[in-house]
């Protein structure tokens, strides 16, 4: 943030600090910080811990909406702080809370490990039945542009945890999936080049899959980078009814071609240069 | 994929419930303007047009229909808010179990019910 940039007003940081090693519980902590023009709630905290308290936990990495690192509560609504201009959010006073639904790790970093673990149980990535497909690829998996929008809008996720944080079904029951994994895992069923549904039926129709969602729809509404996880999860329950009914149409994962058109590679192509690792 | 079953099942019952109470709706409570099998006439719900109900083997039928697709709705619903409260995974089965105990129980009952009443307005002619 350029510092010749004019101090519009002061904001008054209300922080959620929490120190497991010495603190019982969290409480707030309440920072005075001149808001400039254009400055972002990540900038806010950053004017806080180097001028302030030096002592404020959180985590980023990117800065620009990339990495999904910096989900945080502000003024009571999941999303990122790099993203979120203070002055669009907040008047006199900015309430900063670590995610909600996730355990607290310190001050405002969450542990993001309960998602992802949800997350690797379905397998996020392209399950074909033959590996060598995947681990010693000789050609592309071509697929249509019908094909690709299918499944785009949920792989601009970002795993921020926005979405997990919004979930009013996961604020009661922890063992519910929740919306990013599913949304994820949907993201890969629609995907021609996978071939790994039934696979992931299995964990998606559990107990606390996929029928727990309610379609509250807030995951869609916090999520920064515009995904609309619900209508993955919807998506996925008639999927699932239809798989166990056999009604579904199960067209084969897209094969492999070794160029384009005839599927051998083109005269006029030289050779890929020889694999380094 | 168990749930998967379980909660195709709730759908097809919803539907099934849904058919059968618009069919009780017009039987019971519209029953005085379109006088649908209330062969003694007047009220759909006097005692003569009830037995004479009662005595088709097609209604003691519905009836038993309509009662297992409730009773599985119902405490499927109920089952999916109780699993909302986080509980041990012991502790689902169990209540699982109990859910299955009880439907069976009403089940039977109420299948028992059906068919003594039946029997009675066979016998009253």
């Amino acid at each position: 943030m350029p510092e010749s940039s004019k101090i519009v007003r002061e904001v008054k940081f209300h922080i959620t600090r929490y120190n497991p090693e010495s603190d019982r519980s969290p409480h707030i902590q309440t920072y005075q910080v001149p808001v400039r023009e254009g400055m972002t709630v990540l900038d806010g905290l950053h004017h806080i811990k180097e001028h302030i308290d030096a002592t404020l936990a959180w985590r980023y990495s990117c800065r620009m909406g990339v990495c999904g690192s910096c989900g945080m509560l502000l003024n009571g609504s999941p999303t990122l702080a790099c993203n979120t201009q203070i002055l669009h959010i907040a008047g006199t006073d900015l309430t900063v809370g670590p995610l909600p639904n996730f355990n607290i790790i310190r001050d405002l970093v969450p542990d993001l490990m309960s998602m992802l673990e949800k997350h690797r149980s379905l397998r996020p990535h392209i399950v074909r039945a033959n590996e060598a497909d995947i681990n010693d690829p000789e050609g592309e998996f071509y697929q249509t542009p019908e094909e690709l929008e299918a499944y785009l809008q949920f792989a601009y996720c970002i795993k921020c945890g926005c979405c997990m944080a919004a979930c009013p079904t996961l604020a009661t029951d922890t063992r519910y999936l929740g919306p990013m994994p599913l949304g994820q895992a949907q993201r890969y069923n629609v995907d021609t080049r996978d071939d790994g549904r039934n696979e992931r039926n299995r964990v998606t129709g559990s107990s606390h899959g996929a029928f727990r969602c309610h379609y509250a729809g807030e995951c869609s509404r916090a999520c920064p980078k515009g995904v609309d996880p619900a209508k993955a999860i919807q998506h996925m329950k008639r999927q699932l009814v239809l798989d166990y009914l056999h009604l579904a149409s199960r067209p084969k994962p897209c094969a492999k071609m070794h160029g384009p058109g005839s599927g051998r590679p083109l005269a006029n192509v030289p050779p890929a240069p020889a694999r380094t690792i | 994929m168990k749930e998967t079953k379980y909660w195709t099942w709730h759908m097809a019952a919803g539907v099934v419930i849904l058919f059968l109470l618009g069919l009780h709706m017009l039987i019971m409570h519209i029953g005085g303007i379109t006088q649908l099998f209330a062969p003694a006439g007047g009220e759909s719900i006097s005692r003569e047009n009830s037995l004479a109900r009662d005595g088709q083997l097609f209604f003691t039928v519905t009836y038993i229909i309509l009662l297992g697709v409730a009773l599985y709705h119902g405490l499927y619903g109920l089952r999916t808010i109780l699993f909302e409260l986080t509980l041990k995974p012991a502790t689902e089965k169990a209540i699982s179990v109990l859910l299955l105990l009880v439907g069976l129980g009403l089940f039977g009952l109420g299948t028992w019910a059906a068919f003594t009443v039946h029997a009675i307005a066979v016998a009253r002619g």
